[in-house]
């Protein structure tokens, strides 16, 4: 496994592993309770972490219900709105489980939201897929400066930041280690 | 940084790499309900076609029409190139309509460089005389990495007219970049001279080299090309370098058919090998037109392309 880059000085750890744990099993929770069991959800990660949060989030739903959860996995790229401001980029994975998403309640589930255009180009994106009952979101942190009407269902944790920082996810399947950073580095676009 | 795909040898090892996994990515656009991805709208691109082509040219209008771009087809007949406009004049003529790509065919090697002097947007080789066909042998490398899952350390055999085959030096080029060890075989009339240089190894004996490979890529015999006597006859080309069900028999099992098309069934390949489950051919059709998704996207879809960048302008900026 790769470990991750070492911190810049400025990084400060807000969330730590037990933080995060404990988020996610709230959430899943939640969207148990707010989808009356979970009989016809579909997570879907937005990649890359929102990939593994949602893998995650499948299993806790599996634990409590007893029962499978499907999760696939959504990318956006195709449909953002700055592609043409920055070099094409690489591709990721697209991963519809089985049953599709018609007729289902699709939770999209991503790592930190931010302007929320991500989220408005996973919107379009699965558009294109099928015609789910219901959209909700999912996010680990909510950072604030939204720049279009988008608001998640199920939020981990509450971060207010300066728009200059920048919010880094680490995750034990990706990364190494569960954590939650703020760095005071360059504009990151997310 | 470079715009245009003009030959193979443009791409390096990361580039190839980047295309082939953009491209399975996008291979699974041809199965969801809704066919097509906004990120090209409002961008146009020219098919731009000298030379007859059914299969490269509805390859490229069904990429582009994928990824929401218009397209102009643009055929030498039943145009002002008919009339005796120049190539010049032609691509003047595209560059103030706008084009943001214009993809070339051409009987003359070449033709797609000149067409960068005058072109503003991204020039696309769609194959140039007999130099190059770069998005075929992207799409061969997909077929082959699908199949076979790699291109490290494979062998392929390239058999037939390699002297007229675009495809053969595209594939060699690529191929080569991959790391895959590639042997060209034909009767030595049909070798290019200068072959030795190449980044590949020859022979002039098909049997010797089927047992060890996990490629045969079969070439067409290209009449049309063909302004001399370079072998005897049809029928001892195929008896020497045609791929008919005995010599299919020799390949280890797990070796893979291909063929660029159209096909000359009977001459290079029997209609037994070409109907096979080796056989490859209409799987390369399909691959074609995620590959050349792959490169249009690449090419087009940023604010600059993320293939083929040249070396020496990260030099300038460092």
């Amino acid at each position: 496994m790769s470990l991750p880059a070492p911190e810049s000085s400025g990084a400060r750890s807000v969330l730590e592993p037990a933080d995060i744990g404990r988020a996610l099993t709230r959430i899943a929770h939640e969207i148990l309770e707010r989808t009356r069991g979970g009989a016809d959800v579909v997570l879907l990660g937005i990649p890359t972490r929102g990939v593994d949060l949602a893998r995650r989030l499948g299993a806790r739903i599996g634990e409590v219900e007893g029962r499978e959860v499907p999760v696939g996995s959504l990318d956006p790229t195709m449909y953002r709105d700055d592609l043409r401001l920055r070099p094409a980029r690489a591709l990721e994975h697209t991963e519809v489980p089985p049953g599709g998403v018609d007729g289902k309640l699709v939770v999209l589930v991503d790592d930190v939201l931010f302007s929320g255009r991500t989220v408005r180009a996973a919107l379009t994106a699965l558009e294109d897929l099928g015609r789910p009952r219901a959209v909700q979101l999912a996010v680990l942190v909510d950072r604030g400066h939204r720049e279009l009407p988008i608001r998640p269902d199920y939020i981990g944790k509450n971060l207010p930041t300066a728009r200059a920082e920048t919010v880094r996810v680490l995750l034990t399947e990706r990364d190494g280690r569960d954590v939650v950073l703020i760095e005071h580095a360059g504009e990151d676009g997310r | 940084m470079k715009r245009h795909l003009l030959s193979a040898g443009d791409l390096s090892r990361d580039d190839v790499t980047l295309v082939l996994d953009t491209a399975a990515e996008l291979a699974k656009v041809a199965s969801r309900p809704v066919k097509k991805l906004p990120t090209l709208r409002g961008r146009t691109a020219v098919n731009l076609f000298f030379e007859d082509s059914t299969r490269t040219r509805t390859s490229f209008e069904v990429a582009a029409k994928r990824l929401s771009a218009d397209v102009i087809n643009f055929s030498a007949k039943g145009s002002s190139v008919a009339k005796g406009e120049s190539l010049k004049d032609t691509a003047l003529t595209l560059e103030a309509m706008g084009a943001d790509a214009v993809i070339v065919r051409h009987q003359a090697s070449g033709t797609p460089l000149r067409l960068t002097n005058w072109i503003g947007g991204s020039v696309i080789n769609a194959g140039d005389g007999t130099h190059e066909h770069p998005t075929q042998a992207l799409l061969d490398a997909y077929t082959m990495r699908e199949r076979l899952g790699r291109l490290e350390g494979l062998r392929v055999v390239i058999v037939g007219d390699v002297l007229h085959s675009r495809v053969a030096r595209s594939n060699v080029l690529l191929l080569a970049t991959a790391g895959a060890e590639v042997t060209l075989v034909g009767p030595p009339t049909l070798l290019p001279v200068g072959v030795e240089a190449w980044p590949s190894a020859t022979s002039y004996d098909l049997d010797a080299v089927l047992p060890k490979c996990d490629v045969v890529m079969m070439l067409r015999v290209q009449q049309e090309r063909m302004n001399a006597a370079f072998f005897p006859s049809a029928r001892e080309y195929s008896r020497r370098y045609g791929l008919d069900a005995r010599r299919m028999a020799s390949l280890p099992e797990h070796a893979i058919v291909m063929h660029p098309g159209p096909m000359n069934r009977g001459m290079e390949i029997a209609a037994e090998v070409a109907d096979s489950m080796r056989s490859t051919v209409t799987e390369q059709v399909a691959n074609g037109v995620s590959v050349r998704m792959a490169v249009l996207y690449l090419l087009l879809g940023g604010a600059e392309p993320a293939i083929g960048a040249e070396p020496e302008a990260e030099e300038v900026v460092a």
